[in-house]
């Protein structure tokens, strides 16, 4: 389908990776159109959601149910199926949180090279917000044929080795945690009987930059404008478009906002996914570590 | 999953989960939520009084009221506020709360931890998601005990 041609969004690198409200509003139903919903709450869809949508869930169906790997070929092919999504059909995924499991679900569409997917701008907030309709009765796709596509990692997804390969050279090689300052820095909610979190390590990689995911996000959800994100990314943190960037969190997920951010609106070159993030790296035995607000190094830690 | 009792709501709310096929434990839990009651305007007016919850992918704050402190076995109030966009959150707290609410405090205090896994939604909800309603079984349990530190059990 042709990409909204709304001039708010035509300032990022890749304008077709996003519409607006509007644009989907005037599109919905068209053939060739299928619009998921991926929220955090597995509950979320069922309480209403924008009519026609389909729901997606991040944890029950992106993920391999045994392996901590995505879907394969096959199983992403069944459930595109499934859900009435064909290879040229133009995908718009929306979701709560300013997008943060729509991101996630976009990064995981593009392991799998689906050629048109992108976010709806401010999300499910920035829908019900301006009080377009939504409906509880769930959608029935009819099931296409999805052909199987084996998932190509390298480009945008980075493994543990890669990490460590990467450290020491912060200005060709950034690595941006995106995850909040207490879990920057390694510091503890020390209180009596708190469950134990999911790393046995606090910090972060060394080298790596705070950049907290939801900067990226407005106060109604939706993006930044280019120049706001230019002025944190670029500007305030340095990043080179053409830098070889690793965004990383907890379980990758907040920084596939980051690297849609990067990627997408901002248009650099080679941006990489960590979905390892934290509760591999914070688990894994003799990796570095860096705690406190600096980035530190992997020599003077 | 351990054998030990449940007070009699809570068991029965296991047992309506364990009966039902997986999709519609999600429904049930969705209906759980619309039922959550909201926080009396007293403790909404005092929100520095209500405990966080760190563990939910959403905001929750509880607190627990009990009668009489000195009593071991006094009746133990349950407050919680989550917002409307949180359903799975809002799902697990009006659990606790119509499987708790008014028990003696020894009783919620011996409530075993597993609780929610024996729901049978963990391939439905993802562990991840349950580790909230645990949280909010471990803090609740806190609660008791601060609360009635001078009871003498």
């Amino acid at each position: 389908m042709d990409r909204d041609p709304d001039t708010r969004l035509a300032e990022y690198a890749h304008p077709d990776r996003l519409v607006t409200t509007q644009w989907l509003a005037d599109h919905l139903g068209s053939p060739g159109l299928v619009v998921l919903e991926s929220d955090e709450d597995v509950l979320l869809y069922e309480t209403g959601h924008i009519p026609g949508a389909v729901k997606i869930d991040w944890f029950t169906e992106l993920n391999d149910p045994v392996t901590r790997d995505y879907l394969d070929g096959a199983g992403f092919a069944a459930l595109m199926a499934a859900k009435g999504v064909s290879r040229d059909d133009t995908v718009v995924i929306y979701g709560d949180k300013s997008n943060w499991w729509a991101a996630y679900a976009l990064w995981v569409f593009t392991l799998f090279g689906h050629p048109d997917v992108r976010l709806l701008d401010g999300g499910r907030a920035a829908w019900a917000a301006e009080g377009r309709p939504m409906t509880t009765q769930a959608a029935t796709p009819e099931p296409t044929g999805y052909p199987v596509v084996e998932r190509d990692d390298a480009p945008v997804r980075a493994f543990k080795d890669d990490v460590l390969a990467h450290l020491g050279d912060p200005a060709k090689r950034p690595l941006v945690d995106v995850r909040s300052p207490q879990e920057y820095t390694g510091e503890r909610t020390h209180m009596p009987d708190y469950p134990q979190e999911g790393a046995l390590r606090g910090g972060h990689v060394p080298g790596a930059v705070s950049v907290p995911w939801a900067r990226a996000a407005a106060e109604d959800g939706r993006f930044r404008t280019r120049a706001e994100l230019e002025a944190i990314y670029q500007g305030e943190q340095n990043l080179a478009p053409d830098a070889d960037v690793i965004a990383y969190c907890r379980i990758g997920e907040r920084s596939s906002h980051t690297w849609f951010v990067l990627t997408h609106l901002l248009g650099f070159e080679h941006v990489r996914n960590y979905d390892g993030s934290w509760t591999e790296w914070g688990n894994a035995v003799r990796v570095p570590i860096a705690t406190g607000a600096a980035p530190g190094s992997v020599t003077g830690r | 999953m351990t054998d030990a009792a449940l007070p009699g709501a809570l068991a029965e709310i296991v047992a309506d989960f364990q009966a039902m096929p997986e999709r519609q434990r999600l429904e049930l839990l969705l209906e759980f939520s619309h039922d959550l009651p909201p926080l009396p305007e007293r403790l909404a007016a005092d929100h520095d009084a209500l405990e966080p919850v760190a563990e939910c992918q959403s905001p929750l704050f509880l607190i627990v009221e009990v009668d009489d402190p000195a009593r071991p076995d006094t009746p133990v109030h349950l407050h919680f506020e989550a917002p409307a966009e949180a359903p799975t959150t809002r799902g697990f707290a009006s659990i606790l709360h119509a499987g708790l609410d008014g028990l003696p405090a020894d009783a919620v205090l011996a409530v075993p931890d597993d609780v929610p896994q024996r729901l049978g939604l963990t391939a439905a909800v993802s562990p991840l998601r349950l580790s909230g309603m645990a949280g909010m079984l471990f803090r609740i349990k806190r609660q008791v005990r601060q609360k009635t530190a001078g009871a003498g059990a």
